[in-house]
C-alpha cells in the first residue's frame, strides 16, 4: 500500500483510549438503528406487534374482562408495553447472535477498537427503539381513549422506569444470544420464557381470582412490580412499592446475567 | 529476510483436537503465501490466530514483527481480514458497511465517506452503493467484504477462502483484485482449497494436513517435488476404459487411476509411454487422446496427503453453512 495505513488509537496490548471506545459504541449504534431505515420489517415487527396487542387485548377481551374496551384499556395498556418491552430485548439476542454467526463479530474483532463497543452500541441503540415503542402504543391508547392521569412527570418517570428495567433484562438477552445455536432458537427460547411470566402476573388482569399458588408467584414476578409500579406513574396512585420491587428486581437481573453475558461474550468475542 | 508473517511451533488445541500441531510458516514482504490444506487442515484456525481473534495454546506467532498476543492492538492495526463467510452488515447498503468500518477507524465522516466512495469504485461496486447488502449476489458481498477489510488501508491481509462458493468468473474477478493489492505492496496469507487458486497466485505454498506442515515451496518446486510428470490417455469407447486402466496399472502401479473418462498415473520411468502403447496397440484399445503433462498440485496434494482435496463442509465451527454455496462449490471444482 502506498498511502499510511489508518487505525484508531490503539495501545500496543489492544486498550483503546475511553473516549475512543465512546465514539465506537455510538457508531455501532448508529449501524444498528440505520439498518432500520434498509429493513422496515424490523420496523413493522417493533411496531406493528404491539399495535395488534393494543387492539386485540382492548376490543376482544376488554368487553370480557371489565365491561367495555376502554375500561380494560385503562387496566392493560401499562401491561402490554410492559410485555412488549420484554419481548423486544429478545431482538437484542437475535441481532447479537446473527453477528456471531455471520462473522461480524470476527470482522469487528480483527479491528483496533474496544471490545465493549460492539456490545453497548447494539444495546444503546436498542434502548433507543424501546422508547419508539413505548411512545407508538402510547400515541395508540390516547387516541381509543386511555388517558394518562399521573401527569407528565409519572409519563416520563415511567418511561425511565422501563428502560432501567429493559437494560437490566438486555443483558440476559446477550446471554441467549451468545449462547444460542441460532437466531431461531433465540426465538423459540424468548416465547417460552415471556409467555409464562408476563401472563401470571398483574399484566393484564388482576391477579386475585388466580389459584392460590398461582398468586404467591405473581405476588412476587417481576412483571407484576413492573406492571403495577408503570400503571401507578401512568395513571397516577400510590407507586413507591412495586416500583421499589422493580429496581431491586432490574439490580438483581442485572447482578446475575451481566457476568454470565461478559463471560460468554469474552468467550466469543 | 524481513517476514510480514511469520509463525513458529504454532499449537492450538480444541478440547481432544489438535487443530495445529507446532506448524512453522512465514511470509516474505510484498508477496502471496498460499496456506493449502483440505478441510480441517487447520487453516483457519491459522489465520484466527494471526488476525488475534484466537490465541494460540503454543509456539509464536508474528505480524510485522509484532506478537499476536502481547501486542495485539498494534496487530489489528496493522492487518486485514476477509474471513470464510462474507462478514458484511446485510442490513446496511454498501456504502453505509464501509463507512461503518471507516468511522470505527477513527476517520471523519467526510474522509470516510470518501474513502467508501474510493472503495466501491475500485471493486466495481459503485452501482450498489446505496443497495442493502442483501440484495447482493455472491461474488458483490465477497468483493464488498474485501473492500471492508481495506478499509483502513493494511499493509498485511489475511484471506480464508476468499473465493469459496463463488462462480468461475467472480473468482477470475477477485484474483485480479488480490494480484492488484499485492502489486501495490501489500502481503497477504491466503488460504484456499483450490489448488489451482494457489497455484495462480501464491509465490510460496504451505501444504498443511491435519494441523502439520507436510510440504512448502514454490509451486513450481511443489510439482517437481512428486515427481514432475503425470501420463493421460482416454480410450475412444468408454467400455474400454477398465481394460485400459488394469494394462496402465500393470505398467506403472497402483497410482493408476480413472478420472472420469481417463485414466492417469504419475510417470517415475521414461519407459512407461511406450510401454503402455505397446500394450494398448496389442489389446486392440483405441485411445483418442494420450498425453504426458506436469504434474497438476491436485497430484501433488493426492502424492502428499494420500487424499484428494475435496471440497465439503466449511471448517470453521459453528458457523452457518449454506448450502447453496456447497452445491456451487462442488460445482466449481468438477469444471
Amino acid at each position: 500500500m502506498t498511502a499510511t495505513t489508518i487505525t484508531a488509537p490503539v495501545t500496543a496490548s489492544g486498550r483503546v483510549p475511553p473516549l475512543a471506545g465512546v465514539r465506537q459504541t455510538f457508531t455501532m449504534a448508529w449501524r444498528s438503528l440505520v439498518a432500520v431505515k434498509h429493513n422496515p420489517l424490523e420496523l413493522v415487527d417493533y411496531s406493528i406487534t404491539p399495535i395488534m396487542f393494543v387492539f386485540l387485548f382492548t376490543f376482544v377481551l376488554g368487553g370480557q374482562m371489565a365491561g367495555s374496551p376502554e375500561a380494560y384499556l385503562k387496566y392493560a395498556l401499562p401491561g402490554i408495553i410492559v410485555q412488549n418491552t420484554l419481548f423486544m430485548t429478545m431482538y437484542t439476542a437475535m441481532a447479537l447472535n446473527t453477528d456471531l454467526t455471520k462473522g461480524v463479530f470476527d470482522r469487528l474483532r480483527s479491528l483496533p477498537i474496544a471490545r465493549s463497543a460492539p456490545l453497548i452500541g447494539r444495546i444503546t441503540a436498542d434502548l433507543a427503539k424501546h422508547v419508539w415503542a413505548m411512545l407508538l402504543m402510547i400515541g395508540l391508547g390516547l387516541a381509543l381513549g386511555f388517558r394518562i392521569t399521573g401527569g407528565f412527570g409519572g409519563f416520563l418517570l415511567g418511561a425511565l422506569l422501563l428502560v432501567v428495567f429493559a437494560a437490566a433484562v438486555s443483558w440476559t438477552a446477550v446471554l441467549i444470544g451468545m449462547v444460542a445455536g441460532d437466531a431461531e432458537k433465540v426465538q423459540a427460547f424468548a416465547f417460552t420464557l415471556i409467555f409464562p411470566i408476563t401472563f401470571t402476573s398483574s399484566a393484564f388482569v388482576v391477579v386475585d381470582t388466580m389459584p392460590g399458588w398461582l398468586q404467591a408467584w405473581s405476588d412476587v414476578n417481576p412483571v407484576t412490580h413492573l406492571s403495577d409500579a408503570y400503571r401507578g406513574l401512568l395513571l397516577g396512585g400510590a407507586v413507591a412499592e412495586p416500583v421499589l420491587w422493580s429496581l431491586v428486581w432490574a439490580a438483581g437481573i442485572a447482578l446475575v446475567f451481566y457476568p454470565l453475558a461478559m463471560r460468554a461474550y469474552r468467550a466469543k468475542v | 529476510m524481513t517476514y510480514a508473517i511469520e509463525a513458529e511451533g504454532l499449537v492450538k488445541r480444541f478440547k481432544d483436537t489438535e487443530a495445529l500441531a507446532g506448524v512453522d510458516l512465514a511470509a516474505r514482504k510484498g508477496t502471496v503465501l498460499g496456506l493449502l490444506g483440505p478441510n480441517g487442515a487447520g487453516k483457519t484456525t491459522a489465520v484466527r490466530i494471526f488476525a488475534t481473534l484466537l490465541r494460540p495454546d503454543g509456539g509464536t506467532a508474528r505480524v510485522a514483527g509484532h506478537d499476536v498476543v502481547r501486542e495485539a492492538g498494534v496487530v489489528r492495526a496493522t492487518v486485514g481480514l476477509t474471513g470464510q463467510y462474507a462478514a458484511v452488515d446485510e442490513n446496511l447498503t454498501g456504502t453505509e458497511n464501509l463507512l461503518l468500518i471507516g468511522r470505527l477507524l477513527g476517520l471523519p465522516r467526510r474522509q470516510a465517506k470518501a474513502r467508501a466512495g474510493e472503495l466501491l469504485d475500485r471493486f466495481q461496486l459503485t452501482d450498489a452503493a446505496g443497495r442493502a447488502a442483501k440484495t447482493f449476489s455472491g461474488g458483490m458481498r465477497r468483493r464488498l467484504d474485501l473492500a471492508a477489510s481495506l478499509v483502513g488501508r493494511p499493509s498485511i491481509l489475511f484471506l480464508d477462502e476468499p473465493t469459496t462458493g463463488l462462480d468461475p468468473h467472480s473468482r477470475g474477478e477477485l484474483w485480479d483484485l488480490l494480484r492488484g493489492l499485492v502489486a501495490d505492496g501489500a502481503t497477504a496469507l491466503l488460504t484456499t482449497q483450490y489448488l489451482n487458486e494457489a497455484d495462480v497466485l501464491a509465490d510460496d505454498i504451505v501444504v498443511i494436513d491435519k494441523g502439520r506442515v507436510i510440504a512448502e515451496g514454490a509451486p513450481d518446486q511443489l510439482k517437481a517435488q512428486v515427481g514432475g510428470q503425470v501420463l493421460e490417455l482416454r480410450p475412444i469407447l468408454g467400455q474400454d476404459l477398465a481394460r485400459a486402466h488394469a494394462l496402465v496399472a500393470q505398467a506403472a502401479g497402483p497410482e493408476a487411476r480413472i478420472e472420469g473418462e481417463r485414466i492417469t498415473a504419475p510417470v517415475k520411468d521414461p519407459e512407461l509411454m511406450p510401454a503402455v502403447v505397446r500394450a494398448l496397440d496389442r489389446e486392440g484399445i483405441a485411445v483418442g487422446e494420450l498425453a504426458l503433462r506436469r504434474s497438476s498440485l491436485d497430484e501433488v496434494f493426492l502424492a502428499l496427503t494420500g487424499h484428494r482435496a475435496e471440497p465439503g463442509e466449511p471448517e470453521r465451527d459453528g458457523g452457518a453453512a449454506d448450502r447453496d454455496d456447497e452445491a456451487l462449490e462442488k460445482a466449481v471444482s468438477r469444471s
